[in-house]
């Protein structure tokens, strides 16, 4: 596998063996797990395999079943809802808050230090702690409703219309610490002139940011949304967590299709079915980037 | 980019005072400030709603507003969490899960760190025909959902008869964490004096004796910086606990979602609340303890991961 022998210098392979005995564990993962691992299940994803895994091939069956699930459409339906809504505002608070800190604040540890240790906490903690805050009879309905509001109804994770922004509202306090830091290592890295310039020119703040900038920081710009973006794809524990996918299907994301299908349901067709499609989306967002980030030469470290 | 450096603050508004900040209460302070501590208000209060409600005893749950602070300051709930809550399959509290994590998130860390280290030298200074190749697969590989993986896992784990125990699911932490440390290591590596290198191969030294005499020494502060990463990502996982364990091996997270999603019995809120806080203090006091060092390894594995 390592070595590319040519033929005419026997001992090429050898040639920097230990460097190549050290990057075995490497090679045997990016091959056999990343490459072989991902082809492995698109090509069974072909198959009829129920509770084993069985070369029978059906052809485009299991999609087929898979787009007439109405529980995947519901998945589907959800991840586009979230994944839409995350981005934006994680985007939109993330920069807001970055742009505040900026502002020579004191106390900027503490801020920083708090609005990150969120996401040092894993989702399942974070479902939970949400999941708690917004129960109906004890969280925030009844302590609205106890200072005299008696019809206030905010009941996100019991009503199936709206399940789905209650758990936004725990994603999203759990990851834009993570954009605000990225954001403020990009503000970090702007040029000081470029402030003093616009300020020269008596620019409004608001209007350097906006069109300054913000431009200037496509790239980061770029890099937090391809980040934020392969996390909405594989969103799974939160929502164990916060809802078990409830109430009814209302919740459910594809990752816990694929999860449900795979150990529970026996149903390993469906399951890689839905992973395969998992991994188009997620192709969809990064082949572009890694085309842009790494397509027209190279730039290291 | 990458890195988090403490470049001159940028003079921001209006104002030509430069570095001073302006008298505490213009107009623009408390709109900053005001802000800021709203926020900051929000990030805070579920911490704040844990550790209220997980201090009060169930009849004072069931009278009050969970923003309350507790009248009654009672440590049971935090007792039976960690010793007595039941899962449905058994009623040994968190205690269990707590262990069980520990057992899997050292040696995780231990050997993933070990391997990518390497990975990431070789890569750096001893590169060969198709390293980078693997390399790039390897980063790819990266951004490709767990679920697509999983099966064909869960197969070779089989296979070496190591499906359910401990031991796989540290293989299969090692496995993913490779990427981001890799590239770490690899970026790390890839920064330090070339000249160093070349002295100590004239000198005579190969491969190992330059990875451990040289590079190991000068790069404690991105092992650091590895183990703040993988500590906090190897304990907060929940996917690979269920799926690579058998109940009995179950990681803390997993159980906790067991106690507190679990249909049988009466909901203790206070004993969910408190196994969620017990859950949740091992990367929080990484967290704390490490400050700047988690920031530069989110960054560093955020933003080329």
């Amino acid at each position: 596998m390592a070595g590319h022998a040519k033929t005419d210098r026997p001992n090429q392979l050898f040639r920097n063996l230990n460097s190549k005995i050290a990057s075995i564990p490497m090679i045997l993962t990016a091959v056999v797990i990343f490459l072989g691992g991902t082809l492995w299940t698109v090509v069974y994803s072909f198959t009829n395999s129920k509770l084993l895994p069985r070369l029978n091939f059906v052809g485009l069956d299991q999609y087929e079943r898979l787009w007439a699930a109405p529980r995947w459409i519901v998945s589907i339906e959800n991840l586009a809802i979230y994944g839409f809504f995350s981005l934006i505002f994680s985007l939109v608070i993330g920069f807001l808050l970055a742009a505040l800190m900026d502002q020579k604040i004191r106390f900027e540890n503490t801020f920083r230090t708090i609005f990150l240790y969120p996401f040092a906490l894993s989702f399942i903690v974070t479902g939970l702690v949400w999941q708690w805050i917004l129960n109906p009879e004890f969280g925030v309905q009844s302590v609205v409703r106890s200072l005299g509001w008696t019809s206030f109804t905010f009941d996100p994770l019991y009503t199936p219309s709206i399940v789905i922004y209650g758990i936004l509202i725990a994603a999203l306090w759990q990851g834009t610490g993570l954009v605000m830091c990225l954001m403020l290592a990009g503000l970090r890295g702007i040029d000081e002139d470029i402030w003093k310039a616009s300020r020269v020119d008596g620019i409004p703040a608001w209007r350097t940011y906006g069109q300054i900038i913000i431009p200037m920081m496509r790239p980061v710009f770029i890099t937090t949304l391809v980040i934020i973006a392969s996390g909405i794809v594989k969103v799974y524990d939160l929502v164990v967590a916060q809802t078990s996918g409830g109430p009814g299907i209302a919740s459910e994301v594809p990752a816990k299709y694929v999860y449900d299908y795979m150990f529970q349901a026996q149903n390993l067709g469906q399951g890689f079915a839905a992973s395969t499609m998992m991994l188009i989306t997620v192709a969809i967002i990064i082949v572009p980037w890694a085309y842009l980030e790494f397509g027209g030469g190279r730039k290291r470290v | 980019m990458s890195d988090i450096a403490i470049n001159k603050p940028v003079v921001a508004m209006s104002g030509p005072k430069g570095r001073k900040p302006k008298p505490l209460l213009s107009p623009r302070n408390i709109m900053i400030y005001g802000t800021l501590f709203v926020a900051a208000a929000y990030y805070l209060l579920p911490l704040y709603v844990m550790v209220v409600t997980s201090l009060k005893g169930m009849p004072e749950i069931r009278l009050g507003n969970i923003f309350s602070p507790p009248v009654e300051i009672t440590f049971e709930p935090w007792v039976k969490a960690w010793a007595t809550a039941c899962t449905g399959l058994n009623c040994d509290g968190l205690s269990r899960g707590f262990w069980n994590s520990v057992r899997i998130t050292i040696p995780s860390v231990i050997v993933s760190i070990a391997i990518a280290s390497v990975n990431g030298y070789a890569l750096a200074n001893w590169r060969f025909k198709g390293s980078e190749l693997f390399f790039s697969i390897l980063v790819v590989g990266a951004f490709i959902p767990y679920q697509v993986m999983i099966y064909p896992i869960v197969i070779v784990l089989r296979e070496m008869g190591i499906y359910g125990t401990l031991t796989g699911l540290i293989l299969v932490h090692s496995i993913f964490g490779m990427p981001i440390l890799t590239l770490l290591f690899r970026n790390y590596f890839a920064s330090l004096p070339e000249e160093l290198f070349k002295a100590a191969r004239i000198d005579g030294a190969g491969f190992w004796a330059i990875y451990f005499r040289i590079m190991l020494p000068m790069s404690l502060p991105i092992f650091v910086v590895a183990m703040i990463l993988q500590v906090t990502g190897i304990w907060n996982d929940f996917l690979f606990g269920v799926v690579f364990t058998r109940p009995e091996y179950y990681p803390m997270t997993v159980q906790l979602n067991n106690i507190v999603n679990s249909v049988q019995g009466v909901k203790e809120y206070n004993v969910n609340m408190a196994a969620t806080i017990l859950t949740g203090a091992v990367p929080l006091i990484v967290y704390f303890v490490s400050g700047r060092l988690f920031v530069r390894g989110i960054a560093a594995g955020a933003v080329k991961g």
